[in-house]
């Protein structure tokens, strides 16, 4: 059935990724293609993977931006994106054959793989490039929060978190029920100031971004104890003012 | 957009088709018997032909049935009942003409007015995408409901009405065009609100996820044929409207009518292709597709 659960979920299972702990080594790409390869569903293809122009479906990928504040020096952001499981999902309405659906359950967003007729409007209906046709199998490829691990009572219960979160070295994914204002996730994402990726679409994703933490100053402030760079303080300039044959040399160029 | 072979081929026929079908069920012309025929046979092969072209595209097409399920909620679906409803309706209403001189008046404008919602269901199917503001307005059912209709009139051999609805289709189309060049930035849609990260101008992408295409690359965030928009708009125009009303306006004979036509088809395929090619999805902004100045034309 396309059409989205009368109700929203009350239990809305997602990730929420911390933009200023992820370092961009790539490694929840490769848990999640692997994860996704081996299990549930078509597996996750590469095409012509040695040749000229290689292709394949990822579920999960990350982007770098470059990011000028208004103050303080540029940053580089690694930016992971992958299926934010909204709750107006856009992608599952306009599927014409109801292979795609969110679940009333825990509101995760699946594909019905034997349904799928492969016409790619729901990847054209997602603002985030969340959906991918597989090049072989050609059934829309998606997150699936890695449905088959986290309700898995054959996996330890440490495994039992979608395969992103598990590898990530940095902590920078957690995963949980942004429905439930107590739980961990919701707490940090209150805490951190957590915010939707394009709300102007009006998808209302359920995954969260935590923003980047201003960078530390080198110069702390007069009253400020917790300066980081003690030799900061060292380095401050002596001369404001140039003196001798350069304060000469810049005056009289200043009277040009 | 991807301009596919198969979607545009699929748009300009199925158009063309269901628009002829709406000026027969009118009884415009009036006709019986074999040229009756005749026409209802162009009129099917140009549907049939544009919803078979459709099927190409997809992943699965022997699946394709299941996509009359869900027509609550998905306009492609919609768009496949409308479609198989006004195909049933149109040829039961020409059998009876074609074969035993009747025309039930009611059944064709019940034909006419299904042939009109067919086309408006596939235009649904690009405007309710929010993704891609250029399509995401009234202006695309308008659009592809005046290119059916006048194209309809051209084959139905409607002279002076095809000749009024090329002009305002012409017209409509620069109009929208106009709009939907500026629709994308005026949405409020930046790499900003995209990514969250900070205001416009100061967020640029660094290091895509890849350095080669993937699906969304190639499916969405196609760039090829924008720097060549102004010509393809002027020889678009041209061979849709301009050139068939100038034929229309000469002295009528059949090889300069079927001039009009053959124009007005190249024409609509021009049209269609930047259609799509044209048309900007917001998640070439993750993929730094798109530059702040804009690219309209």
């Amino acid at each position: 059935m396309t059409s989205l659960p009368s109700q929203p979920s009350l239990k809305k299972m997602g990730l929420v990724i911390d933009l200023d702990t992820c370092v961009g080594c790539h490694a929840c790409v490769v848990a999640c293609k692997g994860w996704n390869t081996e299990n549930y569903g078509a597996p996750l293809a590469d095409k012509d993977a040695y040749g000229a122009e290689p292709v394949g479906s990822f579920l999960n990928r990350i982007h770098s931006y470059e990011v000028t504040p208004e103050v303080g020096p540029a940053q580089t952001v690694h930016f992971p994106k992958s299926c934010l499981h909204c709750e107006d999902a856009p992608c599952v309405t306009v599927c014409p054959t109801g292979a795609s659906y969110k679940r009333v359950e825990d509101g995760i967003v699946l594909v019905n793989e034997s349904d799928c007729i492969g016409c790619g409007l729901c990847a054209w209906a997602c603002p985030y490039g969340a959906r991918e046709m597989d090049p072989v199998e050609k059934v829309m490829k998606k997150c699936t929060l890695c449905v088959d691990r986290i309700y898995n009572d054959n996996l330890p219960e440490v495994d039992q978190v979608p395969a992103c979160v598990r590898t990530c070295p940095a902590g920078a994914r957690h995963f949980g029920d942004l429905g439930d204002a107590e739980s961990d996730v919701s707490k940090l994402v209150a805490e951190r100031g957590g915010f939707d990726l394009m709300p102007e679409q009006g998808t209302k994703p359920v995954n969260q971004y935590l923003p980047p933490r201003p960078r530390d100053a080198w110069v702390a402030e007069e009253d400020d104890d917790t300066q980081i760079d003690v030799l900061a303080p060292f380095l401050a300039p002596v001369a404001e003012e140039p003196k001798g044959f350069f304060g000469w040399l810049d005056k009289a160029l200043e009277r040009l | 957009m991807h301009p596919a072979p198969s979607i545009i081929l699929f748009t300009v026929l199925s158009g063309l088709g269901f628009g002829l079908l709406f000026f027969l069920g009118l009884d415009m012309p009036p006709v019986s018997g074999w040229t009756a025929f005749w026409f209802l046979v162009i009129a099917y092969v140009l549907a049939v032909g544009g919803l078979l072209a459709s099927t190409f595209h997809l992943g699965h097409p022997e699946r394709a049935l299941k996509s009359f399920t869900q027509w609550r909620s998905s306009w492609l679906s919609r768009e496949g009942w409308a479609s198989v409803a006004t195909l049933l309706v149109m040829g039961a209403w020409g059998g009876l003409v074609v074969f035993f001189d009747t025309d039930i008046l009611p059944l064709g404008w019940l034909g006419a007015v299904l042939s009109l919602i067919t086309v408006g269901a596939t235009s649904m199917i690009y405007t309710q995408l929010r993704t891609v503001p250029r399509w995401n307005h009234w202006h695309t059912p308008a659009l592809f409901l005046l290119s059916a209709l006048s194209g309809g009139a051209l084959l139905a051999g409607q002279v002076t009405l095809a000749i009024v609805l090329l002009i305002a289709t012409g017209l409509f189309q620069i109009w929208a065009w106009h709009a939907g060049d500026r629709r994308f930035a005026a949405r409020g849609h930046t790499v900003s609100s995209a990514t969250g990260l900070g205001r416009p101008g100061f967020v640029r992408l660094f290091e895509p996820p890849h350095t080669g295409s993937n699906y969304l690359t190639r499916e969405m965030v196609f760039t090829v044929a924008r720097r060549h928009v102004a010509k393809l708009r002027l020889i678009g125009l041209g061979l849709f409207s301009v050139l068939p009303v100038v034929l229309l306006l000469l002295p009528f004979n059949h090889f300069i009518a079927l001039g009009a036509v053959l124009s007005h088809v190249a024409g609509a395929f021009v049209l269609r292709w930047l259609f799509f090619a044209q048309a900007e999805h917001v998640v070439g902004l993750y993929y730094g597709r798109r530059d702040p100045a804009g690219i309209a034309a």
